[in-house]
């Protein structure tokens, strides 16, 4: 009896995480080939008119997703526009980790003023809306991709900076940073070699979970007309430029890339509450 | 103290004391350590101990004080390597003292790769001598730390302490986690390495039986300061501090009285108040100073 039970409830949690989770990782390792390979499988050029066929509905013969209003293939563009938008993030997520993990962990290895100093700056960007602060450094830099990725690299730092201040001085406090240092070793090599590695699989999952974010910040600024400038094309630029369509009855130039958005979000967050969940599990069990 | 290479202290300590803001935590702590040695440093858990173990290997800077080490003052900063090849450090929790992630032949090789630099073959081979000398094998040596029970993580830590060739190892209440039948086997082997290497011990701990078993000197240790010193077979036999003998009474033996610890507990009080009722215990607290 006992053991059917343990056998039951052990299958049944297994059974229901990696089911979302593939999808997940799947839905994502799609968009990221489609951006790669667009040239190949893309049926128009992105930017290509078909006046002719302007609002063409789904399944109409050479644009299996239909048309938006001046006929560019919407499967075409979809598949173009996962470049930006994959790409964009993927800067944001990277520079605010190079400035997070240096910011973090010099707070929490130095500790003193340096710590507070560096923790109470974080809280200041922290508390300013990214979104607003990548509008002002638009308003000031003009549209375009590296102005709002920048902005929100410094508005996400304050995310990756406290979780590893917070995750280096917990790990810190363990006996092994002062074994190496009785061994001779510098600080700096311990903090890089020993406690960063330690903490990396947390920031893994802090960074999956920004990337999805970022993502729909980044879709945000274009829908505002404040990201990437025409004739390129991103998710978010497609959904503003469509958005007049759907009051014509063809919401598909819209609704496309709109749950690409969506899916790669959904699939971001899972694969990132999966690592954190891993992190959990395994700090259950030493 | 100057009759030749023979006799020279491989560790003199002179007077340290260690505040944190208002608390002392030591207290004018002297003593020295000749080449081979072991000293014990008991005393309660607060007594200062640990601290005195930490200024010894650098962990923490005394107030004043000093350390010298193989007759060269031991600075912070820059001599960090340096005081690395002299004095290594086994800590009471062994798991806690590893990376993790490193396999514990990787955390053996890393000091020989800083101390030691030259091809990664001979490293290796160290290491693997290194280990079979504190009974672990090849397997051991591949397994991540948590993969080992807690005697052998404290065999690969003694390891990896004596990869450096220190010429003192502190161990701070380094057998106080493991199961009673395996600290014998821990104690045994640092008996054995103790014998063969002529590494000098400061042995911290609370466990008078494990003390008197690996050292030949004490230093009793209360509130910081150093209450009684010296030969530890005569200072267990015949304590002259009141406090020595609460720690003796406390052990429980064939025999024990509960009621003795209690009262030499009142008896040290009383030595506390201002006014003294004997002058005696007074006077041993002073005379064994030094």
């Amino acid at each position: 009896m006992t053991v059917d039970l343990t056998a039951v409830r052990g299958r049944s949690f297994r059974a229901r995480r990696p089911w979302g989770l593939w999808a997940a990782v799947a839905f994502l390792a799609a968009a990221a080939l489609a951006g790669l390979c667009a040239p190949l499988v893309a049926p128009q050029a992105p930017g290509a008119t078909d006046l002719m066929n302007s609002l063409a509905p789904p399944g109409t013969p050479g644009h299996p997703l239909g048309t938006d209003s001046t006929g560019r293939d919407v499967l075409s563009r979809v598949l173009y526009g996962a470049r930006l938008s994959l790409l964009a993030p993927l800067g944001v997520v990277l520079l605010a980790s190079l400035l997070g993990i240096t910011l973090g962990l010099t707070a929490a290895r130095l500790g003193g003023w340096a710590d507070i100093v560096v923790s109470r700056g974080m809280d200041v960007v922290f508390a300013f809306p990214g979104l607003l602060l990548a509008m002002l450094v638009v308003a000031v830099f003009g549209p375009g991709v590296v102005a709002p990725v920048c902005a929100l690299a410094v508005s996400y730092t304050p995310f990756i900076g406290r979780l590893v201040r917070n995750a280096a001085v917990q790990e810190g406090a363990r006996p092994y940073p002062e074994a190496y240092r009785v061994m001779g070793f510098g600080g700096l090599w311990v903090t890089v070699r020993h406690l960063l590695p330690n903490i990396a699989p947390m920031l893994i999952a802090q960074g999956t979970l920004s990337f999805g974010y970022a993502l729909v910040d980044l879709a945000a600024l274009s829908y505002l007309g404040l990201g990437v400038r025409p004739p390129a094309a991103d998710w978010g630029s497609m959904i503003s430029q469509s958005q007049s369509a759907i009051l014509q009855g063809a919401p598909w130039g819209a609704l496309v890339p709109g749950l690409a958005v969506l899916g790669t979000v959904v699939s971001l967050i899972v694969v990132g509450g999966h690592i954190g969940g891993s992190i959990v599990k395994k700090g259950e069990r030493t | 103290m100057s009759g030749g290479d023979a006799i020279r202290p491989v560790l003199t300590a002179t007077a340290l004391t260690k505040r944190f803001g208002s608390f002392t935590a030591v207290e004018d702590v002297g003593f020295t350590l000749m080449p081979g040695a072991s000293l014990g440093i008991v005393g309660e858990s607060g007594s200062g101990k640990t601290t005195t173990a930490r200024i010894l290997v650098g962990l923490e800077r005394p107030t004043s004080g000093t350390v010298v080490l193989d007759g060269e003052p031991a600075a912070g900063g820059g001599a960090r390597r340096r005081r690395a090849r002299l004095i290594q450090m086994i800590f009471q929790d062994p798991y806690g003292s590893f990376d993790p992630r490193q396999s514990v032949a990787r955390s053996v090789e890393e000091p020989l790769r800083l101390h030691f630099p030259g091809p990664a073959a001979d490293r290796h081979r160290r290491v693997a001598e290194l280990l079979d000398r504190v009974g672990l094998g090849p397997r051991e040596g591949a397994a991540l730390p948590r993969d080992l029970s807690g005697g052998q993580r404290q065999r690969a830590a003694i390891a990896r302490a004596l990869a450096v060739e220190p010429r003192v190892l502190v161990l701070d209440e380094a057998v106080a986690a493991l199961d009673v039948s395996v600290q014998a086997q821990i104690l045994a082997l640092l008996e054995e390495l103790r014998r063969d290497t002529g590494t000098a011990y400061v042995f911290v701990g609370h466990d008078l039986a494990v003390v008197r078993h690996v050292t030949d000197e004490v230093l009793v240790m209360r509130r910081g300061r150093v209450v009684e010193h010296g030969d530890t077979e005569r200072v267990l036999r015949d304590p002259h501090h009141p406090y020595t003998r609460l720690l003796l009474d406390s052990v429980p033996s064939p025999g024990w009285d509960p009621g003795r610890p209690a009262r030499d507990r009142r008896a040290l009080d009383a030595l506390d108040t201002p006014t003294p009722t004997t002058g005696h215990g007074e006077d041993q607290c002073r005379s064994s100073n030094g």
